[in-house]
C-alpha cells in the first residue's frame, strides 16, 4: 500500500496562491487507509480550505485514481465542477496526482506527501519493507529484505554501526532493528547460515530504471 | 614508500596511526602532527569524511601525507560514491602513488553534518574489497580490461566487541574471502575480548591490528559507551580517569599500557587520537616503541 501523509494546511494553501476555485480528488483505497484522501479526510480538508477563503467547486473520492482509465470515467460526471475550478487538489498519492494531471487540463496540487510502499502492521501503523528495486533478493535471507530494512541497503552483513542489535540510525524515539541481525537470527533458525557466508554481488540497479514500465501481453 | 606492505610481510609488530583531514583547506596542523610520526609508524590512516562530517578528501590528504614521507592508508567509504566514482578514485589514488586502501562502508549520513544528503551505498565494504582485488588483476568490476592495473594492499575493519558478535564474525570471514590482507579493529579496551576475537581471527591468513583509542577524560569514555557502536570502556578505566588530576596524561598511560598488552596478542596496533594526533608519539614512547 502507498503511504501518504497530509501536508500542513499552510503549505497546501500557499501552493494554491492565486487559485481560488478548487476541485478535490481523493482515493478510497490507500489514501483512505492513511486518513489522507478518503471521504472523511477530504471533507475535513474542504472545511479547512473554506476557512482559508477558498471556494470548493466539488470533490470526487475515487476507487484508486492511479487507474487512469477508470478515473477518466469517474471524473466525467464532475465535468462542470472541474471546469469551474482553477486547480485540482489531490488528497491521494503522487501517482494518483499524475493520473489526474494526465486526464484534466488544469494545474494539479498535491495535498499529501507520498512516503513509501508500506505494510499495515495494524490500523494506522505502517512499516516500509519493500523498495521496489526490480530484482527481489529475499530468497537468500529467507524472507527479510536487506535493501529496505537496512538503512544502507547492505547485502553482505551488518556494518560497524550495529549496536546491541540496533541500527546506527536508531534512536530512543525511533528504534530501528539491525536488519542483518534479524537476517542472521532467521537464517540460524532455519539452519541456513551457509547462505550468510556467500558473498552477494553488487546489486544490478539497471533492473529498475526510472521511469519504469511494464506492458503485459494480452492473454488469449 | 611502502612501509606498511613491508611490515605486513614480516613478523614486525605493526604500528599505524590516524590523520583526520581538516574541515577546510588549512592542512598545516594535520601535516605537523603526521610529521611527528615519521620513522615511528608503518602507515597513517587518512579518514574519509569521518562520521559523515564533510572535510578535506582522503585522496588529496593521502597524497600530501605521502609527499611528506609517510605511507598513507587511504580510507575509502561507499557512502558518498557510486561504483564508477569509487573505481575512478582508486585509479587516481594509484597514479598518485598511494598503495594502501582501507575499504569501508561508511557511517550513515544521519550521523554527520549534512543529514539532508542522499546516501549512496551503491556497493559496500565486502564488494569494495572484491572491486579492489579485481583492479589489482587489471580489470574493472565488469571485467573490462584496464590500461595498467593497480597494486593495492587491502585492509578492512572489524568490531571485536560487537553485540551480537556472530554476524560480525561471518562478515569478517567474507572480507577475508574478498581479499582483505589486514584488519584494523574498532577500539578494544578489554584485552580478554581481544584475545577471544584473536582465537577466531588466527584461523585466517590476515594481520590483525588492534584499535587503540586515546581516552581524554571520563566524560569522553562515557560518551563512547553511550554513542559509539562496538566500543566498551570498562568501569575500572572510567574510574581511573575520574580519579586522575590529569586525565589526559592518564589516558596516554592507559593507551601505552594497552599497546603493551596487545603486543603478545595481535599483529600490531592502530592508534587513534581524534584531534590529539600530536600526542601519538608520546603514547608510543611510553609504550617503549
Amino acid at each position: 500500500m502507498i503511504v501518504t501523509k497530509q501536508k500542513p494546511i499552510e503549505e497546501i494553501v500557499k501552493s494554491l496562491e492565486g487559485e481560488n476555485n478548487i476541485f478535490l480528488v481523493g482515493c478510497s483505497v490507500c489514501a483512505d487507509e492513511c486518513q489522507t484522501g478518503g471521504e472523511t479526510a477530504t471533507k475535513e480538508l474542504i472545511e479547512k480550505l473554506k476557512t482559508s477563503g477558498k471556494n470548493v467547486t466539488g470533490f470526487a473520492v475515487i476507487n484508486a485514481p492511479c487507474h487512469v482509465l477508470l478515473t477518466k470515467k469517474d471524473l466525467k460526471v464532475h465535468k462542470e465542477a472541474i471546469d469551474k475550478s482553477d486547480a485540482i487538489l489531490i488528497t491521494a498519492c503522487g501517482a494518483c496526482a499524475q493520473s489526474v494531471s494526465e486526464i484534466i487540463e488544469k494545474p494539479v496540487r498535491p495535498a499529501s506527501n507520498t512516503l513509501f510502499l508500506g505494510n499495515i502492521e495494524r490500523h494506522g501503523h505502517f512499516h516500509e519493507h519493500c523498495s521496489m528495486c526490480g530484482e527481489c533478493v529475499i530468497s537468500f535471507t529467507d524472507g527479510i529484505c536487506p535493501i529496505t530494512n537496512c538503512a544502507k541497503g547492505l547485502l553482505n552483513g551488518p556494518c560497524g554501526g550495529m549496536n546491541k542489535g540496533k541500527c546506527e540510525i536508531s534512536t530512543e524515539e525511533r528504534p530501528v532493528d539491525c536488519a542483518w541481525v534479524l537476517i542472521y537470527e532467521r537464517l540460524k533458525k532455519f539452519n541456513h547460515l551457509e547462505k550468510f557466508k556467500n558473498i552477494q554481488p553488487a546489486k544490478n540497479y539497471s533492473k529498475h530504471i526510472k521511469p519504469d514500465r511494464l506492458i503485459l501481453e494480452r492473454k488469449k | 614508500m611502502n612501509t606498511l606492505k613491508n611490515a605486513l610481510e614480516t613478523d614486525k609488530f605493526i604500528i599505524t596511526a590516524e590523520a583526520g583531514p581538516p574541515k577546510g583547506t588549512d592542512v598545516q596542523e594535520m601535516l605537523h602532527s603526521t610529521s611527528l610520526l615519521k620513522e615511528k609508524v608503518d602507515a597513517v590512516n587518512v579518514t574519509d569524511n569521518q562520521s559523515s562530517v564533510m572535510r578535506l578528501g582522503s585522496l588529496g590528504a593521502s597524497k600530501l601525507i605521502l609527499e611528506h614521507g609517510l605511507d598513507p592508508i587511504y580510507q575509502l567509504t561507499c557512502r558518498d560514491r557510486n561504483r564508477l566514482a569509487i573505481q575512478s578514485d582508486l585509479l587516481s589514488a594509484h597514479v598518485l602513488g598511494i598503495r594502501n586502501v582501507l575499504a569501508l562502508t561508511g557511517d550513515h549520513t544521519q550521523a554527520g553534518d549534512h543529514k539532508q544528503a542522499k546516501p549512496v551505498f551503491d556497493i559496500e565494504s565486502v564488494q569494495l574489497l572484491q572491486v579492489i582485488s579485481t583492479l589489482n588483476r587489471g580489470m574493472d568490476m565488469n571485467g573490462n580490461l584496464l590500461k595498467g592495473k593497480t597494486e593495492f594492499t587491502m585492509g578492512a575493519t572489524v568490531t571485536p566487541e560487537a553485540d551480537p558478535i556472530e554476524p560480525q564474525i561471518l562478515k569478517f570471514e567474507k572480507k577475508v574471502k574478498a581479499g582483505a590482507q589486514f584488519f584494523q579493529t574498532q577500539a578494544v579496551y578489554d584485552t580478554k575480548k581481544m584475545e577471544e576475537f584473536m582465537e577466531t581471527a588466527r584461523h585466517f591468513p590476515v594481520k590483525i591490528i588492534g584499535g587503540i583509542l586515546l581516552l581524554k577524560s571520563a566524560k569522553m569514555a562515557r560518551f563512547l559507551n553511550k554513542f559509539v557502536p562496538g566500543i566498551r570502556v570498562p568501569d575500572e578505566l572510567i574510574n581511573e580517569l575520574e580519579k586522575s588530576e590529569k586525565p589526559l596524561e592518564t589516558g596516554i598511560q592507559i593507551a601505552a599500557r594497552q599497546i603493551n598488552e596487545f603486543r603478545s596478542i595481535c599483529d600490531g596496533v592502530h592508534v587513534m587520537a581524534i584531534g590529539m594526533e600530536d600526542k601519538v608519539p608520546l603514547i608510543l614512547e611510553k609504550a617503549g616503541i
